[in-house]
């Protein structure tokens, strides 16, 4: 759920970021979205800490805070800021081909967003062969993690600084709330597949492709947005892996507690 | 100013709607989240604000008007749904509850947007403004809209005061509510409708993103000024009317600004100051409380320090130096001297040349700390079967905490002994 909050509150750093550099898909862009991620987590921190507020509410009230100050700021810089709101809650990936980048001595190099994503993708990639073993110490034990000289509250920012710049990567193409589901649904999906954690990761990134490969044909065949279309197919493979998962689905259960009490009918 | 006696007169009618539509919508929605909030469950109106936006979507398909009635109905439909799911994944599977929260409001949201513009491409002409449920267009409420959010409204807040009693146990111990023969499943249908209801009308207000503060919001920032559900419940709603009406002004003073950003954005200015400034639960008066407890953990322990020296060389007046008082136990120098220096104010030390020594009332204070600590020790050896050698962290603390009555209790159970676990002479 903190990638839900943070995703809405890195709003006010890209409008931010924008007005000072006056450009889109820029560095500065990312940076300044990434220092909002983590001060997002940090106020939520703070307040439950400090004031006692339980981690729910702490939570709401801060992203619907900061995302509210990112649309006035819309609206007050409305001249200088070719953001919208639309753009913001469900951005159009159709529109991404558009935008080339046109270097000075006048040669196309392709979709901007196309060398954005891939530099998230690279630096994301990294962060995790990095920094694999300190994540994984302290998203499973924290306390065997510190224990160890592992810093959890340094390792934790990071990971949300990280979670934030994916979210403006995926800004333009999707916007702050589809994007939640393309980082939640995989996971999820491949959480209910496997308890192996290195598994778990490479069925996400398996899956994360299937859906936006599928997702966009689905699009073109209802005639809507692509994003929508790629969230939705990410809903029907979990649902699929929730239902049927070899190990965790619910009716892979049920078939199996039938086919144990055909085998032993006195249990029951 | 003008502006400001020209909205507040309410002469012009149009105000007037906007008025009591925004504050209607708002605070009905702060005394519904007053009750998700102490369930703990503030998220879900989040994920019932995402969650309405395919049946407003089917709704308009099927109805082919954007006529409020049916898309409350097409809302209330897919918010609930999005509920029930969210609670089956988390009682089903092993996938936590926030997970289920983030997965479900966004995929109905992305199923949605997926209808939306879908319907958008169709070229039906009537489509335009179904968007509005999206951002919120609280300035724009107007005529027949306002007739019926203004209905819902008050059917929420009169179902609350209605189930008041109820609403408020379930919140805090269904078990026991459950004992007393309270419906609370139907309680619990009743309580997630008025979520969905609420957040299906004051979408219409702030728009989807901006929905969840609305419940949440009021309702954290009251939790800070009162421990009273009904006071906590009534402060919500004036929080909450009290924004919908400034984002109204604001509006009205600059229409290119977006009402429901503004008016979230004063809600939250109230709570973020709730949280610091409040009595008692508030940041400041935490960490003052903290600070004065320091203290006194400090002085004490300062005089009682001082009744040890005296112990061993029997001379309890006798004037200490810094020096000396830190070989006996160490206190970092700074907090140790303005320690002194305090307690010389209050009358408890004097200084004479560098040196420390009680006063009558100060000799009293430190003898009862170390009497506290003596007759704690033992009554934990005695009636704890705890170990002499275990005994003195715990009294360390305590004593500082027992109060006259109790002291006299541990004085009647233990008889008035003379010794403590130690061998050491319990002072009276």
């Amino acid at each position: 759920m903190v990638g839900d909050a943070i995703s809405h509150a890195v709003l006010p750093g890209i409008v931010i970021a924008f007005l000072l550099t006056n450009t889109r898909d820029s560095f500065e862009m990312i940076i300044g979205a990434a220092l909002l991620g983590i001060f997002c987590t940090f106020l939520i921190e703070f307040f439950h800490k400090r004031a006692k507020l339980q981690t729910d509410a702490a939570i709401g009230v801060t992203f619907t805070w900061l995302f509210a100050l990112g649309v006035i700021l819309i609206s007050v810089f409305a001249g200088q800021v070719d953001l919208d709101q639309e753009c913001v809650l469900y951005g159009e990936i159709a529109y991404v081909p558009i935008d080339l980048w046109i270097t000075d001595s006048g040669q196309n190099m392709g979709p901007r967003a196309l060398y954005i994503a891939s530099l998230t993708l690279i630096l994301i990639i990294l962060f995790i062969r990095v920094g694999f073993k300190q994540l994984y110490l302290t998203t499973f034990d924290p306390a065997f993690a510190a224990t160890t000289g592992v810093s959890v509250a340094l390792w934790n920012y990071l990971l949300m600084g990280s979670v934030s710049m994916t979210t403006v990567a995926a800004f333009d193409s999707v916007g702050a709330i589809l994007v939640v589901a393309l980082l939640v649904g995989p996971a999820a999906t491949a959480y209910l597949l496997t308890d192996n954690f290195k598994k778990m990761m490479l069925i996400t990134a398996l899956i994360a492709i299937i859906i936006s490969i599928l997702g966009y044909y689905l699009a073109v065949l209802l005639d809507g947005s692509i994003a929508g279309a790629v969230v939705t197919v990410a809903g029907l493979l979990f649902a699929l892996a929730y239902l049927f998962s070899p190990s965790q689905g619910l009716l892979t259960k049920k078939f199996q507690r039938k086919q144990i009490n055909e085998l032993s009918p006195d249990a029951s | 100013m003008e502006t400001f006696k020209e909205f507040f007169s309410f002469s012009d009618p149009s105000i007037v709607a906007v008025v009591v539509g925004a504050v209607l919508l708002t605070a009905s929605s702060a005394v519904v989240g007053t009750f998700t909030f102490l369930k703990k469950k503030a998220l879900v109106g989040d994920a019932v604000a995402h969650s309405v936006l395919p049946g407003i979507c089917l709704a308009f398909i099927l109805s082919g008007t954007k006529n409020p009635v049916w898309m409350i109905i097409g809302a209330f439909i897919t918010g609930w749904l999005s509920l029930v799911i969210i609670d089956h994944i988390t009682t089903k599977s092993k996938i936590k509850e926030d997970t289920a929260i983030a997965l479900i409001l966004s995929v109905f949201f992305g199923i949605g947007i997926l209808m939306l513009t879908n319907i958008q491409h169709s070229g039906n002409a009537a489509q335009t403004g179904l968007d509005s449920f999206l951002f919120g267009k609280a300035a724009a409420l107007v005529g027949k809209d306002l007739i019926v959010f203004g209905a819902v409204a008050v059917i929420l807040i009169v179902t609350v005061a209605l189930f008041f009693k109820e609403l408020k146990l379930i919140a805090f111990d269904s078990n026991y509510a459950k004992a007393m023969g309270i419906p609370v499943k139907w309680l619990d249908l009743l309580l997630t409708s008025l979520t969905v209801l609420a957040v299906v009308t004051g979408i219409q207000a702030v728009g989807v993103v901006l929905m969840a503060a609305m419940l949440i919001t009021p309702a954290a920032a009251a939790r800070f000024w009162t421990n009273d559900v009904f006071k906590m419940t009534l402060i919500a709603a004036i929080m909450g009317g009290i924004s919908g009406l400034s984002g109204a002004y604001v509006s009205y003073v600059a229409p290119a600004m977006p009402t429901g950003p503004w008016i979230v954005m004063i809600i939250s200015v109230i709570a973020i100051v709730s949280f610091f400034i409040a009595p008692k639960r508030g940041i400041f008066s935490r960490s003052l409380q903290q600070r004065k407890l320091q203290r006194l953990i400090m002085d004490e322990n300062l005089l009682k320090e001082l009744y040890h020296l005296g112990e061993k060389d029997r001379d309890p007046y006798k004037g200490r130096t810094v020096a000396e008082i830190i070989e006996e136990r160490f206190f970092p120098k700074k907090p140790l001297k303005a320690a002194l220096r305090r307690l010389k104010r209050q009358g408890f030390l004097k200084e004479k040349t560098g040196e420390w020594s009680y006063t009558e009332v100060g000799k009293q204070k430190g003898q009862r700390v170390v009497k506290l600590h003596r007759l704690w020790e033992l009554y934990l050896s005695k009636y704890m079967k705890i170990a002499p050698d275990h005994v003195h962290e715990d009294a360390e603390t305590i004593e500082h905490i027992i109060t006259p009555e109790l002291e006299e209790t541990l004085e009647r159970m233990l008889e008035y002994p003379e010794f403590d676990p130690h061998e050491e002479k319990i002072p009276y």
